[in-house]
């Protein structure tokens, strides 16, 4: 039984179709990293898995229930910015999860439920490197750590799936690194499943055990919006395998269409 | 020679170059003042300063032999409760309306064109029919307060509220919030110190309707005065209580400043020039 699956997926806009024809199950604890060029629908996709937009045909299910039309705990996310909440700490920023859960009325804790949810919080601060930094508010962060933080507030919940789009896209390269040794961990350590958009090729590959490819197969010159983009790719990276050996794949498999430009 | 956009003033240069112009205008005053006065010791349309600070001294401390009150505190605090219950009021509205215009497309939708409408209605029109439903009392003094700021204050925070970037909204959902949770702790504490700066940009708003108000009926407060010895062409009263007013003005606006940067520390965290 796979945790995610689409079959004859499709989204389309009125008469511009985005997407097409996709076609996959996705089982619990892989790490699939999403490439395309900009505007290929993506972050569609990613959209339909989160619920903000619905799919127009075809069938999307979360173990084997169609996906929510709106966005739940089940699905965690972390977008490139706005990720947290601006009036909050860093500390308060993690824990409004465990009060969104327990204090229905009020939105917040109070007494024992509050020391339990600064405890929980704590720990998934901890776990980001985060703890040096409990009482500041966001804007006092670097983006890097920022991101970090809205990693530590989107596991909270404790998500069936983790969703990031371009998470890293905003940071410097340095510090891209050690975003990508967190991530990791924590994927490894809490067997996450994990769907993640980048424009980072390298990154895709390092980070996934599964690579999609997102592009039209069919172009209409006189209708660009005749045809939608499907997954023309669907790698498995095995991590003992450098990336440089896939990428070069990659290119001899025949990545000839306009994907090509942006991504290698 | 650096450019003219380069060139800032020293700390204490600023303060004598902010105080530059009041000199200069209070020199011109005291030129044409003693001009009318030479040529007719008892004009009363440009009186000296000190004919100005007697007679304030006088409002400010001799108690009315009838009633034993001081017509200045008088005065003062009646207008002060006005207009501080009538903004309270209109605060509190907008933000509720606002909040809830904002964050629920279903809300919004049946009243954001009321509000618009409502917005577009000159208060100043309607004070006869407040008088007539309300009397002539506190009550239609504050209602026009009330109905001159709040439209601009739900306009105000809703416009603010959309603004928000959908990804938080998107985010508590999956943090798992309900809508009340999202309304109560996304939107209101985002919005509140917004709501602060915009009551702080209504208080111009709301001096000019009170000062209406009590000009056409009241029995005490600063509008009332300034009209009641127009008519004896006292400028030596009007002009000390016009300045009253502006500093009251801008006490209220300060105090509402300090509150914001104490409550809400972030929000006032991108902004370089606080002046």
């Amino acid at each position: 039984m796979s945790l995610l699956a689409a079959k004859r997926l499709e989204k389309h806009y009125g008469n511009h179709v985005v997407l097409e024809n996709l076609n996959f199950s996705v089982e619990s604890g892989e790490f699939v990293t999403l490439v395309g060029a900009s505007g290929c629908g993506k972050t569609t996709f990613l959209k339909m898995l989160l619920g903000t937009e619905a799919s127009s045909r075809g069938s999307l299910t979360l173990d084997e229930k169609p996906i929510p039309n709106e966005p739940g705990p089940d699905r965690g996310v972390v977008f490139q910015k706005y990720s947290v909440f601006p009036h909050l700490t860093v500390q308060g920023n993690v824990m409004i999860a465990d009060e969104f859960h327990r204090a229905k009325l009020l939105g917040k804790s109070f007494g024992s439920d509050k020391r339990h949810a600064i405890e929980k919080a704590r720990a998934r601060i901890e776990e980001v490197g985060l703890s040096h930094a409990l009482r500041k508010y966001p804007h006092e962060l670097s983006g890097g750590m920022q991101q970090r933080l809205a990693i530590a507030q989107a596991l909270m919940m404790r998500p069936r799936i983790l969703l990031l789009d371009e998470p890293f896209g905003a940071l410097d390269p340095g510090i891209r690194q050690d975003m990508h040794v967190l991530i990791n961990r924590l994927w490894q350590e809490q067997h996450l499943t994990i769907f993640m958009i980048t424009h980072d090729l390298k990154e895709a590959f390092e980070l996934g055990t599964r690579l999609w490819v997102f592009d039209k197969t069919r172009q209409d010159p006189q209708a660009p919006e005749a045809y939608g983009a499907t997954i023309t790719y669907d790698l498995p990276i095995s991590r003992d395998r450098p990336s440089t050996d896939l990428q070069e794949a990659l290119y001899q498999g025949g990545l000839k269409t306009h994907t090509q430009e942006t991504l290698l | 020679m650096k450019r003219l956009i380069n060139l800032t003033p020293s700390r204490g240069g600023r303060w004598l170059l902010g105080l530059l112009p009041f000199l200069l205008l209070a020199m011109l005053y005291m030129s044409l003042s003693n001009a009318r006065l030479a040529e007719n010791p008892n004009d009363r349309l440009l009186p000296t300063p000190s004919t100005m600070a007697s007679s304030f001294y006088h409002l400010a401390t001799a108690e009315n032999v009838r009633t034993g009150e001081i017509v200045l505190w008088t005065d003062t605090f009646a207008s002060l409760e006005r207009i501080v219950i009538g903004v309270g009021i209109s605060a509190l509205i907008g933000l509720v309306v606002g909040i809830l215009n904002g964050g629920l497309p279903v809300v919004r939708a049946k009243l954001s064109p009321l509000v618009t409408v409502a917005s577009l209605i000159p208060p100043m029109a309607i004070l006869p029919i407040l008088f007539i439903a309300f009397g002539t009392g506190e009550a239609a003094k504050i209602a026009l307060i009330v109905i001159g700021v709040t439209p601009f204050l739900i306009r105000d925070l809703q416009g603010h509220a959309l603004r928000l970037p959908d990804e938080q909204l998107i985010k508590a959902q999956t943090l798992g919030a309900s809508s009340w949770q999202v309304l109560l702790r996304v939107l209101l504490p985002q919005l509140t110190p917004r709501l602060l700066n915009a009551t702080r940009l209504a208080l111009g708003t709301a001096w000019l309707f009170l000062i209406a108000a009590e000009a056409i009926a009241a029995q005490e407060g600063l509008g009332y005065r300034i009209f009641l010895v127009r008519r004896y062409l006292s400028m030596d009263v009007i002009l000390p209580y016009v300045a009253w007013i502006t500093l009251l003005a801008f006490l209220l606006d300060q105090l509402l400043a300090w509150v914001s940067r104490l409550a809400f520390p972030w929000y006032h965290a991108g902004e370089g020039d606080n002046s």
